[in-house]
């Protein structure tokens, strides 16, 4: 198979409101970043693939501005995801297997602020037996956070204690929008508090891919993505057993997380109690284990939906790339209580 | 830094559903007050019924009625209701197997506080007094005081159901609304506060030099920030255009008689066409080339029309590159 690597990653700083900038504007400075990481022109990237949701700003197609920004004209190879932007990568990373890019741009953005996410998210469950009674996304966060602390597997001050931890690795992290002491805070819906919540906020953020050689000619230190995969569970969520996330485990069985030891682990827990499931399902709490989880803060310190995920797979490699990690996995969620989920094993030159 | 500008945006969408078999069955029974689950491909019975086995993707037909209570198996207190969901007061959210199903459906539960909900809790179905065919049919569930009711489905086996029901649902409505505080960036934003000067500002590329209108914030051609504000027009040519014959059913176009022609504008000064409306010369005598002015009424945020300035007609080579 193609080696495949990340050989650069940007991201703007994530803010609760970005109303000065349009999307295309907040967009921008990220994607000039990556490319003079890497010295490359936008014209010499093959496929361009991007992640976000028109829902969230409320504008209509929005992801055609944003391009404006990649400077499309004359027609470039192009692809859009309504999805986070780690499945953007995904798409760009076969579309590098197949041998038809050698090089991928991949960028996500997400403007919360214009909107209510907590209700915006709602439009993305079952039309017929649960959008109707709209039924936010904190609600549904602490559905799972309960049937976790009913089934023993955690509880309120464990949950508090991810969310200080989270806020206080986010302190070496410029670019996060909640960082350092947060207070628990009120049950925003019980038994989630506002400190186990994710900040909502706006945010841009830009991988690039290359392959082989190429890599190894455009940075020092390339992060190969040794596997990736991504799996989805049933929409019902009475159907699932919510404290428990299949989907991840055979991402990451499939993506070859357990073959070796891991020494960083970014994962994508917009609520405290979903990192208590994925710990889980990934084994990162196993005996011995010396996994650092989250050193970016994740997304308890900065949320820019749809960009979120991809930015986990970009720390993991940043940290590759300046040599603080070896072996990595890099997670990324969609959906409501973890609904699908994609894995990736991120390894520096060995 | 000019004062960003911002404006209320209201989406809404009335969303027409069709229903499939099992959907259709399920939802007319809940207007009939009759709650049917699907046995999926492993004898299981799914409770809200879905159309396709959710684990092997396999149709699934062969209803069952299942009961009226049932128990809660995961909770959630929300202290602040928010618009559109079963209840106005504080409630908890519930996922609820019902007696007979093996999986749970999501709903309230309307209780007085959190310390009276619990996981494992009985619970029973409180029906909507008016019902349609929708999930909100059921208005939402409450504490069950007394020993289950006996009747059909009330018991712990699920019942054989035909699914048929007079007057079948075979769609749904579902109105969304969203509401957003609309921005739309510094670009825009300086075109707006032109506009209301009654000038057209476009933006300059300082890589390729051309003047967009309106602007954006980036050259698409180049991907760069355009920067340096030019005004451009008032004056235009008309790059091309059609004849409008259908009446608009909007009402922000109500009082435009048919037939009427929009057109490609391209501004003195600007390497964009903008589009707009011509005014004050028959529909039929508009023509590419034609030199139009705009039109401002009093109290006009943008230009009602553009309608000929009486010059002689553009050079077709003085526009070809803007069409």
């Amino acid at each position: 198979m193609r080696e495949v690597a990340i050989v650069a990653f940007g991201q703007s700083d994530h803010v609760r409101d970005s109303a000065e900038t349009s999307e295309v504007e907040m967009l921008m400075p990220v994607l000039h970043d990556v490319l003079a990481q890497t010295g490359l022109k936008a014209r010499d990237i093959d496929f361009t693939c991007s992640g976000s949701s028109d829902y969230l700003a409320g504008r209509a197609f929005s992801f055609t501005m944003a391009l404006d920004g990649v400077g499309a004209w004359p027609p470039i190879s192009e692809s859009h995801v309504e999805m986070d932007g780690a499945w953007a990568l995904y798409e760009a990373w076969v579309k590098i297997l197949t041998g038809e890019a050698e090089t991928a741009l991949v960028y996500a953005y997400g403007k919360s602020s214009p909107g209510d996410v907590r209700e915006v998210l709602t439009r993305q469950l079952d039309p017929y037996y649960v959008a109707p009674l709209w039924p936010d996304s904190v609600a549904l966060a602490a559905l799972q956070a309960r049937a976790l602390i009913d089934a023993g597997l955690t509880d309120e001050r464990e949950l508090a204690g991810i969310a200080a931890r989270s806020r206080t690795a986010a302190e070496a992290n410029p670019h996060a929008q909640l960082r350092g002491p947060v207070p628990a805070g009120e049950h925003l819906v019980a038994p989630l508090r506002t400190g186990d919540c994710p900040p909502v906020g706006d945010g841009a953020a830009a991988v690039i891919l290359a392959a082989g050689d190429t890599a190894r000619r455009l940075t020092d230190r390339p992060a190969w993505i040794r596997g990736l995969d991504h799996r989805i569970e049933a929409h019902s969520l009475g159907v699932r057993d919510l404290t428990d996330s299949p989907s991840t485990r055979l991402a990451a069985q499939r993506a070859g997380a357990f073959e070796r030891p891991l020494d960083t682990a970014e994962l994508h827990a917009p609520f405290t109690s979903q990192e208590v499931v994925l710990r889980r399902a990934l084994e990162l709490d196993a005996p011995g284990s010396t996994v650092r989880i989250n050193p970016s803060g994740g997304a308890l310190a900065a949320n820019p939906v749809m960009a979120a995920g991809l930015i986990r797979l970009g720390e993991a490699a940043a940290r590759i790339q300046r040599g603080e990690s070896d072996r990595a996995l890099a997670h990324a969620t969609s959906g409501p209580c973890l609904q699908q989920n994609l894995v990736a094993v991120l390894e520096g030159e060995s | 830094m000019p004062e960003v500008r911002t404006a209320p945006l209201v989406v809404e969408f009335p969303f027409t559903r069709s229903l499939g078999p099992v959907q259709s069955a399920f939802l007319t029974g809940l207007r009939e007050r009759t709650v049917l689950g699907v046995r999926g491909s492993d004898g299981r019975v799914v409770v809200p019924p879905a159309e396709y086995d959710p684990v092997t993707a396999e149709e699934i037909r062969e209803l069952v009625q299942v009961g009226a209570s049932g128990t809660v198996t995961t909770w959630a207190w929300n202290p602040a209701p928010r618009r559109g969901q079963p209840l106005a007061t504080p409630f908890a959210w519930v996922l609820v197997r019902l007696d007979g199903a093996d999986t749970a459906l999501l709903h309230a539960l309307d209780a007085p506080g959190p310390d009276a909900v619990h996981t494992g809790m009985r619970v029973r179905i409180r029906w909507a007094a008016e019902r349609t065919g929708a999930i909100t049919d059921i208005a939402c569930f409450e504490p069950e005081r007394s020993e289950p009711e006996q009747s059909a489905g009330n018991g712990r086996q699920p019942i054989p159901h035909d699914g048929e029901f007079a007057d079948p649902v075979t769609g749904i409505t579902t109105p969304a609304r969203l509401d957003y505080t609309y921005s739309p960036g510094r670009a825009q934003s300086r075109y707006i506060d032109a506009l209301a000067d009654r000038k057209t500002i476009g933006e300059r590329c300082p890589s390729c030099r051309k003047v967009y209108v309106p602007p954006r914030g980036a050259c698409p051609t180049c991907g760069v920030a355009t920067d340096a504000q030019v005004e451009v027009g008032p004056r235009g040519t008309v790059t091309t255009f059609c004849i409008v014959n259908i009446k608009a059913r909007h009402t922000a176009n109500l009082d435009i008689e048919v037939p009427y022609v929009y057109a490609h504008i391209a501004l003195d000064g600007a390497d964009l066409a903008l589009h707009a409306r011509i005014g004050g010369i028959p529909y039929d005598q508009v023509r590419m080339g034609l030199r139009v002015e705009p039109v401002w009424t009093d109290d006009g945020r943008f230009p009602d029309h553009y309608r000929p300035t009486g010059e002689p007609d553009a050079d077709y080579d003085s526009y070809k590159e803007l069409i």
